[in-house]
């Protein structure tokens, strides 16, 4: 039957690799060759990405509106600070893998206060959460290390292998490598089944259950795993640094995250990848002009991309680039405008 | 036990200081469930306009006071007309980012022109230390934020009861929709509001310098307070938010006097026992909208 | 006749407000039974006690003799009790395609496959091949479904509910709002539904309403003033008291 198989070959399509994916993959490969002397602000980058990739499977996927997302990050990178500094677990991969499976367990914990209620109730306990952890990580400080944080973290090589050095190369493909496995999984994840049941619960949950998806049981599930995925985050960022302080937990932190995924999109994975890029520019550029009022930019961006409407400035953006393919290739755009938020 | 009272007095007073700052925020969810995260911003300018006025220009306290609730008023119109009267029919994310950029903006601005260090407002002499009452220690500023506060409360309560705009308010809060039939102007109705509950945290702002502390960063510190004023206390009415206040200021004053060591944990603790039991608030409506 | 549908003494009220009472209804195997009532009668109310969204204050609720009353909305699905929407509830951003996978993968338990990608089972991809042409949308199937025609629209709003494989199906006005020209389709689709499906439809439309059901109920201000075949209740003196009560109001 041919209908069959037209319907599988679309439904397939969505999962298929495009050509522009391989490119970005190969570009962020070759970033290691082009730019060896600053493969620190890389890593921060590549970090980022992960993190922001993090929240996109929440709130792109399944429009869960986080304002505490950094309380899953603070987590992971206290694990592995703590679990390096005191030899608990010295192999990294190991230690970064347990870290992510601590935080996710806290995950799973809260994912029963978030999938309550509405948005605004969403709002203050992943608030509420993060600022608990924070004042929690500041009332045992004798573990934490407080405001100035743990002090003294050294990093075992990784596999016992690759020792971090001091130009951060092997930080660098490290967390390149992770967090690319991690794109891979999340790529999986969301052409699935249950990725698609994710999106029907954003675009409409009481539909979604009225056609038998199990509506609560698929939120726990995708924030359980973006918490798995932000403690990842959060410990390569204690591992590469060597770094874990109070300021994991900030708020500023989750309200940065946010503003890089909107600045990249929501709902189609790259979206946290091009905008830690992106924010990461801006950042440098702000902070030469005016150091010390670096809140001040952000806020102005946020304000400015929301009323000037998230979606146009996307599709002033990939004009361009559209059109190029278009008239290059004789195709149709590669990159579409990300998904519409759920009214 | 004299002990008992203090921390209920000045619980009492802390809550109708968080009350004051927040209601204006219920109201504005209730309304056009436009979620306001810069709401706090409004609370911080009025306090700081009191504060250069009554340190800088020499103004009476008391006479400052009403130009805080009058300027963060005048403030929180003109962005409501320019800037947020634009976000009503969009999505919470979008709403959360832009009121998120607001504050930040705020905060930003506020530590360039005021310095990000804590300020204080000049007290006249009459408001400061306490006097006893049968042994329990009152202190007089705190009395007279319960006074002011207290009145405040009445009379909202008494404009939503007994008023015309109070009755095209609550029927606009109840079903937007109906009311736009029945020929209320909701729209105007949503900027009076607005701006009354702006003046309002204006007012709280100023009067809060003393007992939360001002400086650069309130609208964030206080975030998590409003919005767990308004999640606990539900957006139908004031009398939830109003309850919900009291309840956070008293286990606030409470926890951080009973067990210094664990003060902050009680609020949130309070806040988690709460959705767990009534997700939709203490007070809110059995269906969210 | 075996029961397929039936509600025991069901009650709701809104505050104070009574907007169900004491409704009792049974729906035979296979019947096309129809529920009508003026506005406000408190029609979609019922629906929603049916699929569980609200939660009545009394009665139960029976599907095929088992006892529903307290079950979640998805479960109640996968027990075989579907139903469409009035105003459209699809998903603007997916396809027809997706729409329907997502409904014959949860019916078959492999909603929360996370491994696997959309596509790759046989029997999945033959279901949703067949459901959407037999509502003659396979033409459009891989559209953004915001983009489609609103005909089309109410289609795979039908579509999506047999995709469920209900044993019984509410139907909630199928043709409102539809354009004349593309009413047909509807029509002829609501009327070629398997019979082996118990329909209740909801409706406004007499028309419809008597050219399609073989047994009527009608329900006025929450209560059930008559039930019957369809030219018993067309004759029934308190049913024409109602509708042209109504027709005169408006």
């Amino acid at each position: 039957m041919t209908a069959t198989s037209d319907v599988s070959s679309h439904a397939i399509a969505r999962a298929r690799w495009r050509p522009a994916e391989i490119a970005f993959w190969i570009l962020a490969a070759s970033c290691a060759f082009l730019f060896p002397s600053r493969y620190l602000i890389m890593t921060d980058i590549i970090r980022l990405a992960l993190f922001t990739l993090s929240l996109d499977l929440i709130l792109g996927y399944a429009g869960i509106v986080s304002l505490g997302h950094a309380a899953f990050f603070g987590v992971g990178a206290y694990s592995a600070g703590l679990m390096a500094l005191h030899g608990i677990i010295n192999e990294p991969v190991i230690a970064l893998v347990v870290a992510g499976l601590i935080a996710m367990a806290l995950g799973l914990l809260t994912s029963f206060l978030v999938i309550r209620g509405v948005d605004l109730t969403r709002l203050m306990v992943t608030l509420g959460i993060a600022l608990l952890l924070e004042a929690l990580a500041e009332r045992f400080s004798n573990i934490t290390g407080g405001t100035d944080g743990l002090q003294g973290i050294e990093m075992q090589p990784i596999l016992g292998l690759f020792a971090f050095d001091m130009f951060g190369k092997t930080g660098f493909f490290y967390s390149l490598i992770v967090t690319f496995l991690l794109f891979l999984l999340a790529r999986r994840i969301v052409n699935s089944p249950f990725g698609l049941s994710l999106r029907a619960i954003k675009n409409n949950p009481l539909r979604a259950s009225a056609i038998g998806v199990p509506v609560n049981r698929r939120l726990i599930a995708i924030y359980t795993v973006a918490a798995f995925y932000a403690g990842i985050a959060g410990a390569l960022f204690t591992q590469t640094t060597a770094l874990a302080s109070l300021d994991v937990f900030a708020f500023e932190r989750s309200a940065d995250l946010m503003l890089v995924l909107v600045i990249g999109g929501t709902g189609y994975l790259y979206g946290g990848l091009i905008g830690a890029v992106v924010f990461k520019m801006l950042q440098e550029l702000f902070q030469t002009i005016t150091p010390q009022y670096w809140m001040f930019w952000i806020g102005l961006v946020l304000v400015v991309m929301v009323l000037v409407g998230r979606e146009r400035i996307h599709r002033w953006v990939l004009w361009g680039p559209n059109l190029i393919i278009r008239q290059v290739f004789g195709r149709k755009a590669v990159v579409a405008v990300p998904e519409s938020d759920a009214p | 036990m004299t002990t008992l009272f203090t921390i209920l007095f000045d619980g009492v007073a802390y809550g109708m200081l968080l009350f004051v700052l927040a209601c204006g925020l219920a109201v504005t969810l209730g309304l056009m469930n436009f979620v306001n995260l810069a709401h706090g911003a409004f609370a911080m300018t009025g306090g700081y306009i009191c504060a250069v006025l009554v340190n800088n220009s020499g103004w009476p306290f008391f006479a400052a006071l009403p130009l805080a609730f009058v300027s963060a008023a005048a403030i929180g119109v003109l962005l409501e007309r320019t800037l947020y009267r634009h976000l009503y029919t969009r999505s919470h994310l979008d709403q959360v980012l832009f009121t998120i950029g607001l504050t930040f903006m705020s905060v930003a601005a506020v530590d360039y022109i005021m310095g990000s260090s804590r300020i204080f407002i000049k007290l006249p002499a009459a408001l400061e230390g306490q006097f006893d009452f049968f042994g329990v220690g009152i202190g007089r500023y705190r009395l007279m934020i319960i006074v002011i506060c207290g009145l405040l409360t009445v009379a909202l309560q008494l404009i939503l009861a007994r008023t015309r705009f109070g009755s095209r308010l609550r029927a606009a809060v109840d079903d937007p929709r109906a009311a736009i039939g029945l020929g209320i102007n909701v729209p105007q109705v949503f900027a009076f509001t607005f701006a009354f509950g702006c003046g309002l945290a204006g007012l709280g702002g100023a009067l809060s310098a003393e007992i939360l502390g001002l400086d650069p960063y309130f609208p964030l510190k206080f975030m998590i307070y409003f919005l767990i004023v308004v999640t606990v206390g539900g957006s139908s009415s004031i009398t939830g938010p109003f309850l919900a206040s009291l309840l956070l200021g008293i286990g606030d004053v409470a926890g951080k006097y009973y067990v210094p060591k664990m003060g902050p944990f009680v609020i949130y603790t309070i806040m988690i026992v709460i959705l767990i039991w009534r997700p939709n608030g203490l007070f809110g409506r059995a269906a969210a909208r | 006749m075996t029961i397929a549908l039936e509600t025991k003494g069901l009650e709701k009220s809104f505050g104070g407000l009574k907007v169900t009472r004491d409704l009792s209804l049974k729906v035979e195997q296979g019947a096309r039974h129809a529920l009508i009532g003026p506005n406000g009668a408190g029609k979609t109310t019922v629906i929603n006690l049916l699929t569980g969204v609200l939660k009545p204050n009394a009665g139960r609720i029976l599907l095929e003799g088992n006892d529903i009353t307290d079950l979640a909305v998805h479960k109640r699905v996968l027990r075989g009790l579907s139903r469409t929407f009035q105003i459209n509830q699809l998903y603007a951003d997916l396809t027809p395609l997706e729409t329907i996978g997502l409904a014959v993968s949860e019916r078959l338990g492999r909603g929360g496959d996370w491994w696997r990608r959309m596509g790759t089972r046989g029997d999945v991809n033959q279901e949703i091949a067949e459901t959407l042409g037999s509502f003659h949308l396979l033409d459009v199937m891989n559209e953004r479904t915001a983009t489609l025609p609103y005909g089309k629209q109410r289609l795979l709003e039908i579509a999506v509910a047999i995709a469920t494989r209900p044993r019984v199906l509410l139907l909630d006005e199928p043709a409102a709002g539809v354009p004349e020209s593309e009413r047909h389709d509807i029509l002829a689709a609501v009327a070629a539904l398997p019979r082996d499906v118990t329909v209740l439809l909801i409706e406004h439309d007499m028309d419809l309403v008597f050219s399609f059901a073989d047994r009527i109920s009608v329900l006025v201000n929450g209560a059930m003033l008559v039930e019957g075949p369809p030219d018993e209740v067309a004759r029934d003196p308190q049913v024409k008291a109602v509708y042209l009560g109504e027709a005169a109001d408006a």
